[in-house]
């Protein structure tokens, strides 16, 4: 046994690591590092340095763009980028759609798409959930009724994230209603958001942040050759497509950078005695507790990891795994930091001008509001677990 | 032994529960933090009821009740998410009723039975955390009265107070002052709270203060810092508790109504387990409210108060989190939407279960008692 990388997986990391280190624009680190909020250029600018450097879509095949490495490299890549605090590429264009339109897409729908989203020309947002369709996603009710050469559509999608700077949507749509099973009959349509009938209402969540949204279609008609695969059978792309939601959901760089920056800022807390938070027993405890699930978490991947670099299957329900416990370290993270400023983690918002607090300090309480949704998106924690129940244990 | 309320405690909490149900349901709160952050009426209402002069001497206008006489209110108060200074105000009251002389007391008191009056206390310091002794804002002796110089944060109800009651540090030790929130050198940095409280840092540069604002003798004010800060604790305890018991109860009722796979989400037992878990963490914490309120009151014994009172504070800080973090969890992203009520009980229970001290502190307090 040998859990250490080899000599060319080193090599590589770190060139990635120092390619990283002098490319990561300054602006964009200072605003990962305070917890600023990214808007839709801030994302496209990382994305688009990505892409020139030829790095932004590794999984994808050579001839549209992808780097031919091996899954240690992908990892390898993903975990330097979220360790150096690189913004994230949003995966609806990246991850979700190009692999649906390479594994699904007609070659005309390949070149009109896949390049603009290598290159960053079009924000594509996720139509999936639907308020009467969560967790049971294959209940949902969007209509598209076939006229001619296009589908109307009718219905509402729901939790909806930054479909407000949105070019594109993928949407899941009912094209038949008197299927047998609920999962027949629904197709996966890609819509352009400047459709007319298409509106889009704000979600606000608990931390005032607007990150998700409403999409609501009304009579939107959307051409025929925006069908991917065949009519009624998008059941079978939704879930290839959730398949690579759930690929790199352990989120280990980023815990990781979380992880020391929690220990250099305790270490400049007081405690409740004046000395450095980081001295308190207690809380010393609590924050090598969360030290200690991110390293089992660290070897559970690399050994899933090795496991399908040898056998070249894909990971099937192990993801759920480093889904659920990456989130619960994500989440115990963003509590610590909120516990480590104490009282001083009350302030909200300023009445007036003057704020009296710094911005960082009073975004900690909301930050451990925001992170309470990574354990219910992308297939709440207890669906993964229904997963793992059903395909790994067979129950 | 007796657990219930008496007659009196009862109709006063079924009283505020009516009044804030039908004035303060969510939507009209919604409106009133939106707008001022705080309602005058609302006020004026919960005076009119009695409930600003329960902990109070009769000498001032109040009814002299304790902790417990306060539990029922308490508890609509955290059902009903009140961001009026209520607590703040109970708080800086106590410091002057057992802190304070006759006169000091007359000028105040009464005021704030009647509902004219709101206080605060300006404790907290940055470089503090929940250490009460860590005071570091000066006073010193300045012609025949105080000059008060330094920082305080987070002072909860401090833009809505009319008097501060301040803790300073003088060469004798900590001690407490009287000073009114638009006294010269006195500036308020306001904002809203994650729980949507009004607060602020107060900076004091060369606040001239007469010898009467001395609230008890010089250097001895740390005793009764605890004392009042323990009974509201004790309060807080039971505002936790009200807000648990709605964010069980409509998560209760969500795993009810809301249905995935043609069932009521309820019919599945992983969540069925989940929320029992949430109503037995609320029983807990209904048991220390309870325990921490009674002592508070009856004990004779400093230590069994102060030990009671943590106790209470470690099983609510925990409680919080386990029960808000469960409801926002078994809601799903309708949990994580600000348009329902319980993503706003989540940041108060959050931030109630650090107010007053988080559970390390007392812990550390708690095993320090012995």
């Amino acid at each position: 046994m040998d859990l250490n990388y080899s000599k060319e997986e080193l090599a590589f990391r770190d060139e990635v690591r120092g390619w990283l280190a002098a490319n990561l624009p300054q602006d964009l680190r200072d605003k990962i590092a305070n917890y600023d909020e990214l808007g839709r250029e801030d994302l496209l600018r990382w994305h688009r340095i990505l892409a020139k450097k030829g790095w932004v879509a590794p999984a994808w095949p050579k001839e549209w763009g992808g780097t031919g490495w091996n899954v240690v490299q992908r990892y390898i890549f993903e975990e330097e980028c979220g360790f150096a605090g690189t913004p994230p590429l949003i995966p609806f264009g990246l991850s979700m759609c190009g692999p649906v339109l390479l594994r699904f897409g007609t070659d005309a729908q390949k070149k009109r798409f896949l390049p603009r989203i290598y290159n960053g020309d079009d924000f594509w947002c996720q139509g999936y959930s639907e308020p009467g369709s969560g967790s049971d996603l294959a209940s949902l009710k969007t209509k598209a009724s076939r006229e001619g050469d296009h589908y109307i559509v009718n219905g509402q999608k729901i939790w909806t994230t930054l479909g407000h700077v949105a070019d594109w949507i993928f949407c899941l749509v009912r094209t038949d209603s008197n299927m047998a099973k609920k999962q027949e009959g629904i197709s996966f349509l890609l819509i352009d958001m400047k459709t007319p009938g298409i509106t889009v209402r704000p979600l606000i969540l608990m931390d005032g942040g607007h990150e998700v949204n409403e999409v609501f279609f009304t009579d939107v008609r959307v051409p025929v050759e925006n069908l991917v695969y065949e009519e009624g059978k998008g059941w079978t792309v939704a879930k290839y497509l959730l398949g690579h939601e759930r690929m790199n959901t352990g989120r280990i760089g980023g815990s990781k950078r979380e992880l020391a920056k929690l220990k250099e800022f305790v270490a400049k807390q007081p405690g409740d005695d004046g000395k450095p938070l980081s001295e308190d027993v207690r809380f010393r405890d609590r924050i090598s507790r969360v030290e200690v699930e991110l390293m089992a978490l660290e070897i559970t991947n690399l050994r899933f990891l090795d496991q399908m670099r040898r056998t070249g299957q894909p990971p099937g329900a192990d993801v759920s795994m480093l889904k659920i416990r990456g989130t619960e370290i994500q989440q115990s993270l963003t509590e610590l930091m909120m516990q480590a400023v104490g009282p001083l983690a009350q302030p909200f918002a300023p009445s007036n001008g003057d704020a009296g607090f710094d911005s960082f300090t009073a975004g900690l309480a909301p930050r451990y509001c925001n992170f309470r949704k990574t354990s219910i998106y992308a297939g709440s924690n207890e669906i993964q677990r229904n997963i793992i129940s059903k395909m790994t244990l067979g129950l | 032994m007796n657990f219930d309320y008496n007659e009196e405690q009862q109709l006063l909490a079924d009283s505020v529960r009516r009044f804030l149900g039908k004035d303060y349901e969510f939507e009209k709160r919604r409106k009133l933090v939106a707008g001022e952050g705080w309602s005058p009426q609302v006020w004026a209402q919960l005076a009119e009821m009695g409930v600003t002069g329960i902990p109070f001497s009769p000498d001032y206008g109040g009814f002299g009740g304790g902790a417990v006489d306060l539990m029922g209110v308490m508890e609509a108060f955290g059902d009903a998410l009140l961001v009026e200074p209520y607590l703040p105000t109970i708080l800086a009251g106590q410091l002057i009723a057992r802190a304070g002389n006759d006169a000091q007391k007359k000028a105040i008191l009464p005021g704030v039975v009647e509902g004219k009056k709101r206080l605060a206390f300006a404790h907290s310091e940055k470089g503090a955390r929940y250490n009460n002794a860590r005071v570091q804002v000066k006073a010193t002796r300045a012609g025949g009265g105080w000059e008060l110089t330094g920082e305080k944060c987070v002072v909860l109800g401090a833009p809505l107070a009319e008097t501060l009651v301040v803790s300073a540090r003088t060469d004798k030790g900590v001690s407490l002052f009287l000073v009114k929130r638009d006294a010269a050198g006195v500036t308020l940095k306001a904002y809203r709270t994650v729980d949507e409280t009004l607060a602020a840092d107060v900076v004091m540069k060369g606040v001239q203060l007469g010898a009467d604002a001395l609230l008890g003798a010089d250097g001895a004010a740390l005793p009764v810092i605890e004392e009042a800060t323990d009974f509201a604790t004790a309060l807080i305890c039971s505002e936790a508790v009200g807000a648990m018991k709605f964010a069980c109860d409509t998560t209760l009722e969500y795993l009810k109504t809301r249905k995935q796979f043609g069932v009521p989400i309820g019919t599945f037992q992983a969540l069925q387990h989940r929320i029992v878990d949430m109503y037995i963490s609320y029983e807990q914490a209904k048991s220390m409210a309870c325990l921490a309120a009674s002592k508070i009151d009856s004990s004779a014994d400093a230590r069994e108060r102060a030990r009671s009172v943590s106790a209470a504070k470690i099983k609510i800080a925990d409680t919080c989190r386990h029960v808000s973090q469960e409801a926002i969890q078994l809601h799903g992203g309708m949990g994580m939407s600000e348009e329902l009520k319980v993503s706003h009980t989540f940041r108060r229970l959050t931030m109630i279960g650090q107010q007053f001290g988080d559970a390390d502190h007392h812990l550390a307090r708690f095993a320090a008692l012995g």
